[in-house]
């Protein structure tokens, strides 16, 4: 079988490659300079390459690298995640927050502090993970059922509806634990600011792991986005592909809610920003995905900081913001069975 | 000819003495609950201290418990929960889905998020606040409109807007949430979800006006709403002024809803709930309006007893009522998409 093995020339890809690649690096340029103090690039250069240089803008800039490099890996994991989800359920309307996996990675977290007493990033993944899983193989599961399989609406629906019941719960489990509310407000707004060294070391094994799986995948999406019958003839195992995605996309996107709280809209951006430079090969998409995604993340935690200022606005409204009419906008151009 | 009609006829006044027999029954419960509202507290007064004070009688301790605490809060519910009720059960009717009601397509968050610009960044009085209110829930209303019109318009991508708008909306509450610095849990769950906690006699006038004047229209049109749900064409040529009747349908029942909404925050799943349930109950072919603004009442007040007093916390309402419309929500997507309705 001759699968067109280069849908684009490498120079092109190579060029868009590099054009994102100096997007990212002024994105994270800007992460580390701005904010409610802003440093300038002679103290940027000593902050990152002379560590002798003992100054309080410095020891800034030395801090928001944290900060930098967490909203790099966040923004990656939720683009792949994002670009995973859309492809294993052919839907381009599929994004963590929307599909209300975030809301049960949130749910477990609540219930892991409410009882369980945990509070630290390495307890909180764990938890999330399992809610984050839970809730996708459900919601997938009803949005699914009937005739037609998953379409953009069952789907959003019930997410939206599962978002909905879950979201009552946490609420019940947090109102009559004042200290549980407090630690859980900070997380659930959705921030990259509480980013530590820790968060980012326990985070990178489900990263590295997330991505090299996408990035394996990749081929064989290619064929099964030809069609379920024609991938299954093309000898592709479907279920075992779908489920070996998908818990990549879940891992992904559950490992970083857990740390950095829900983020919405970033997997449903970036995978449809890619598709619209670069087409629709995922062995193209999956990296593009994770850079755009890192992209989008830092751009708007650094407006954020700049909107918000002298203090922050967290980055989970900012994506939010501008995700939502996005998402409208997609949703004007699926198609829509007639209820 | 005559004999033949008659099966009819027999079945219809039975249908209609079911409707007035569960009607009833409604108003009774409802009646029982906001009584009560009135008697449980902190301190349980009987029935008789309670009609004193409502008659303006000075009972020591009951007057200001009852008076100027459960009243206004028992009022506040009543109210919120005809105007979640009815104006659910005009959305769903007239679009002919029960997804699309006010809490799904986002209305009530339009509302919501009005009523917290004007009270977080204008810092204005009430009645100003009822009137963005009112404006935000319109022109959510026009927002969804003019978005899913398009080529090819359906339900399903209304919904769909719907929720995408609320995802915005609910954005923007929390970050004025935020920005006001009144982060506190009270504030930010009667926001996003409803809550009757605090709710003060001078805040109902406009609530209760509005719902005053609205009910009557709605109720006018309810013929004319059960035609409509028999489609564009069957109405058209029965007589009814289709666009007329639905933009008069429309303002009435988002006056009411934003209304509430700037009261009591919009309590959650309310008004997705009222009209499925008193449909449940009255059957097929009837106008549902009256039943299900009392099982909106119904539901509100049950559910802010349950909150207040069932657990060892006190939840807000919006939570207990989200608790019981969220699953209920899933329910009848699983049953659509089983059926393959959507």
């Amino acid at each position: 079988m001759n699968m067109p093995k280069k849908l684009h020339t490498p120079k092109r890809f190579g060029l868009l490659l590099a054009g994102a690649l100096v997007l990212l690096v002024v994105c994270m340029l800007a992460s580390l300079a701005f904010g409610s103090r802003t440093v300038g690039w002679d103290e940027l250069l000593d902050g990152l390459f002379r560590p002798a240089v003992q100054s309080y803008e410095a020891d800034i800039v030395r801090q928001r690298v944290v900060r930098t490099v967490f909203s790099f890996m966040c923004g990656a994991a939720l683009g792949v995640s994002g670009a995973l989800m859309q492809s294993v359920t052919r839907n381009p309307i599929a994004d963590p927050s929307i599909l209300g996996v975030n809301t049960g990675a949130a749910l477990f977290v609540v219930v892991g502090i409410a009882f369980f007493n945990i509070s630290t990033a390495s307890d909180y993944i764990w938890f999330a993970l399992a809610g984050a899983l839970l809730t996708a193989a459900f919601v997938f599961g009803i949005g699914s059922l009937g005739r037609g399989g998953s379409t953009p609406l069952k789907l959003v629906l019930a997410g939206a509806a599962t978002s909905a019941a879950l979201s009552s719960l946490v609420m019940a489990i947090m109102i009559p634990r004042s200290n549980v509310m407090d630690q859980f407000r900070f997380w659930q707004v959705g921030s990259v600011g509480a980013g530590t060294m820790d968060s980012i070391m326990t985070f990178l094994p489900f990263f590295i792991g997330g991505i090299v799986i996408a990035i394996l995948a990749a081929p064989s999406l290619n064929i099964l986005a030809l069609g379920e019958e024609l991938a299954t003839g093309l000898g592709v195992r479907i279920g075992t592909l779908k489920l070996i995605a998908s818990f990549a996309g879940v891992i992904l996107c559950g490992a970083a809610t857990a740390l950095a709280g829900p983020i919405g809209f970033i997997g449903l951006l970036a995978p449809h920003l890619v598709r619209l430079v670069i087409g629709a090969d995922e062995r193209y998409i999956i990296p593009m995905s994770a850079l755009t995604g890192a992209i989008l993340l830092t751009f708007a935690d650094v407006a954020g900081r700049l909107l918000g200022s002298p203090g922050e606005l967290e980055v989970g409204i900012v994506t939010a913001f501008v995700g939502a009419p996005i998402l409208i906008a997609l949703t004007m151009k699926v198609k829509v069975r007639g209820v | 000819m005559n004999q033949s009609i008659q099966p009819i006829i027999h079945n219809s006044r039975k249908r209609r003495q079911r409707t007035v027999f569960v009607t009833l029954v409604l108003f009774a419960l409802a009646l029982t609950l906001s009584a009560t509202m009135l008697m449980l507290g902190n301190t349980i007064y009987p029935v008789t201290d309670v009609i004193r004070v409502l008659f303006g009688e000075q009972v020591p301790g009951a007057s200001f418990a009852v008076g100027t605490i459960r009243l206004p809060r028992m009022l506040a519910g009543v109210f919120a929960g005809l105007a979640f009720g009815i104006a659910g059960t005009v959305f769903q009717t007239m679009l002919r889905n029960p997804l699309a009601n006010p809490n799904v397509i986002g209305i009530t968050t339009g509302s919501s998020a009005a009523a917290v610009f004007g009270i977080v960044v204008l810092q204005a009085s009430d009645t100003f606040v009822s009137i963005i209110s009112i404006i935000g829930g319109l022109l959510t209303v026009l927002a969804i409109y003019f978005l899913s019109k398009g080529a090819a318009f359906s339900i399903g991508r209304l919904v769909l807007v719907g929720i995408g708008i609320q995802a915005m909306l609910t954005a923007v509450i929390n970050y004025l949430l935020l920005i006001s610095r009144q982060n506190d849990v009270g504030t930010a769950m009667r926001w996003l979800s409803g809550s009757l906690n605090g709710v003060k006699m001078e805040t109902l006038p406009p609530l209760m006006i509005a719902v005053a004047l609205c009910l009557p229209v709605i109720l006018r049109l309810s013929r004319q709403l059960q035609i409509l749900e028999l489609g564009e064409m069957t109405a058209t040529s029965l007589g009814v002024k289709t666009n007329q009747t639905r933009v008069l349908l429309i303002v009435a029942s988002v006056l009411m809803l934003a209304l509430a909404t700037a009261t009591t925050g919009p309590i959650a799943f309310v008004a997705f709930l009222a009209g499925p349930i008193a449909k449940r109950l009255v059957g097929d072919g009837r106008s549902t309006i009256i039943p299900a603004a009392l099982v909106g009442v119904i539901l509100v007040l049950a559910a802010d007893l349950i909150g207040q007093f069932a657990f060892t916390a006190r939840y807000p309402v919006g939570v207990i009522t989200g608790m019981v419309g969220a699953p209920y929500l899933i329910y009848l997507l699983i049953r659509m998409n089983r059926r393959g309705e959507l």
